[in-house]
């Protein structure tokens, strides 16, 4: 069938202005505004000097090292725990799934915003939270106000958010795989531990791999939580890049060195899924 | 004996997933202290008018609800009709540059929106357009997660159709609009549900291009009652009631669209 050659352009035109205008176009202005200072109600190039400035900013080091912490522990927690149920949730004999897995996805659907203030409620030092542990003989814990917990917190909240959603993308996962490798594993005599780390995960790995890519870049631009969650506090122990980002842009307009940070996130972005192909092994 | 361990921790996880959405419930039926007592209030209470009049009194409630509604629903319908066509273009045309556009769409996935922000910002705000509509709607229409989604679903559709339409000499936007889209249903609704969520649940962006109080949308506003000295947890809890429910009906009258579709595109 011969069509006009314009045809598809056509049809594509309107994404693509949108992409180069919204999309590619900030992507390199901001690059270039990274190596640029306001000077004098003008921003002028100056090197590097916004990102040697980096080295030297306690804070900088410490929201990497905060954003760190909470990919560190946050991510592989909530895999492990979506991945265990999902399988559980694959199990031929349970009733109620439809019911469970709306209910585990049902986080995943409000806003960043609202769960965040509904935490900041729930972990109050006088919180639900507090009261519910009080009946375990459990004493009260700072949640909020102690450096370490206030990450705890976060990570809490963050593993209640997200883990339904991935646990969707695996559930997906395990129903298109075949029921002759877990015939041949039964044949075998595996148990059901066995099954899940020698059967399951391995088939998975791909998907495991493009949420745990998922989850890693949306760890490294967490703001919506410490904005409205600890605002970032206490002492900086939940300051994040993407917190430091929108501090540095918008509260002091140093748009050059907030553009500079944010060009640390897409180099560390740009790392870690490197390294998580690499390790994984994955080609495709 | 195995079967009540499965489903006592299954029941667990259902209890830790929607005790929040009870609780938030609960305060925003409650008078704000009743949130702390020992031992806790579990039951609502009666305090919903006052507290929805506080929150009133706070911000301006039905212009805020207003916006976000607006600007959700004129994005969807906006964003579908430019990621769909994308997306059709992509699936069913062999032209110059197509895996190149389609390898670009994918690899943005991976830049933080962070690093498109501050130039978004200076380009709104040098069109004098910070604190409008336009702001809050059209940076974000070419979505490339929705242009993935609905090419997984093009794909699929059969290519001898739309050769038979053309041998018939429909145009081509005919048979896009009639042959095409009808069978789509399912996809396009998995993506008008994404994409509603992302726009009604946004934050950054519409904190950053809003400047006003009456240009707010609900996420901001909310934010900005837990920014005052003396907090109201009633009027709080009942902000975001107002801005959960709408989203947890809508996704629940539209999940089973909603987890197929993402489904499709996520293992493919």
């Amino acid at each position: 069938m011969k069509t006009n050659k314009s045809l598809p352009y056509l049809f594509i035109a309107p994404a693509l202005l949108l992409f180069a205008l919204f999309t590619i176009y900030p992507i390199f202005s901001s690059f270039i505004l990274s190596f640029q200072s306001m000077e004098g109600g003008k921003y002028v190039f100056t090197g590097l000097s916004n990102y040697t400035r980096l080295l030297g900013d306690d804070i900088f080091w410490k929201a990497l090292g905060n954003t760190g912490i909470i990919l560190i522990v946050q991510v592989p927690v909530m895999i492990l725990l979506a991945l265990l149920l999902a399988n559980a949730l694959n199990s031929q004999l349970l009733r109620l799934k439809g019911f469970f897995r709306v209910s585990f996805f049902l986080p995943a659907v409000t806003s960043l915003v609202a769960y965040s203030i509904l935490f900041s409620i729930i972990l109050q030092d006088e919180g639900i939270m507090n009261t519910i542990l009080g009946f375990f003989g459990i004493n009260a814990i700072q949640w909020l106000g102690d450096p370490f917990w206030a990450k705890v917190s976060i990570i809490v909240a963050m593993t209640w958010r997200w883990t339904g959603y991935n646990m969707v993308i695996f559930l997906a996962a395990l129903q298109s795989l075949s029921h002759e490798v877990y015939e041949a594993a039964d044949l075998d005599g595996a148990n059901r531990i066995q099954k899940f780390f020698h059967v399951t995960v391995p088939q998975l790995k791909p998907v495991i791999l493009f949420a745990t890519i998922l989850s890693t870049i949306g760890t490294l631009q967490l703001f919506d939580e410490p904005f409205n969650l600890t605002k970032g506090g206490p002492a900086d122990s939940t300051m994040t890049l993407g917190l430091y980002i929108y501090q540095n842009g918008f509260k002091y307009f140093d748009f050059g060195y907030a553009s500079a940070i944010a060009y640390v996130v897409v180099l560390l972005v740009g790392i870690l899924t490197f390294f998580q192909f690499k390790f994984t092994g994955d080609k495709s | 004996m195995r079967k009540i361990g499965l489903y006592s921790m299954l029941g667990l996880f259902t209890i830790i997933s929607i005790f929040p959405f009870y609780w938030m419930i609960i305060g925003a039926t409650n008078e704000s202290g009743k949130m702390f007592t020992n031992p806790p209030t579990l039951k609502p209470g009666d305090q919903f008018m006052t507290n929805l009049q506080n929150l009133n009194a706070s911000i301006d409630l039905g212009r805020v609800f207003f916006n976000s509604v607006f600007v959700s629903v004129v994005y969807v319908i906006v964003a579908l009709m430019v990621c769909s066509t994308a997306a059709y273009a992509l699936s069913k045309f062999e032209f110059k540059g197509r895996n190149a556009i389609f390898t670009t769409l994918l690899l943005s996935m991976m830049i933080p929106y962070q690093a498109t922000l501050i130039p978004l910002f200076q380009l709104m705000s040098n069109f004098n357009l910070l604190d409008t509509y336009f702001a809050l709607i059209v940076p974000q229409l070419c979505f490339p997660f929705a242009i993935f989604l609905l090419r997984q679903n093009f794909l699929a559709f059969p290519t001898e159709l739309i050769e038979a339409a053309r041998l018939d000499g429909a145009g081509e936007m005919r048979i896009f609009l009639t042959i095409v889209l009808p069978s789509m249903k399912p996809a396009m609704a998995a993506a008008a549900i994404f994409l509603f969520m992302t726009q009604w649940n946004n934050f950054m962006w519409p904190l950053v291009a809003t400047t006003s109080n009456e240009m707010a949308t609900l996420p901001v506003a909310l934010s900005s009652l837990i920014g005052l000295s003396i907090i109201d947890y009633g009027q709080v809890m009942m902000g975001v009631t107002i801005a959960t429910i709408p989203i947890i009906v809508f996704f629940l009258a539209l999940q089973r669209h909603f987890i197929s579709g993402m489904l499709g595109s996520a293992v493919k």
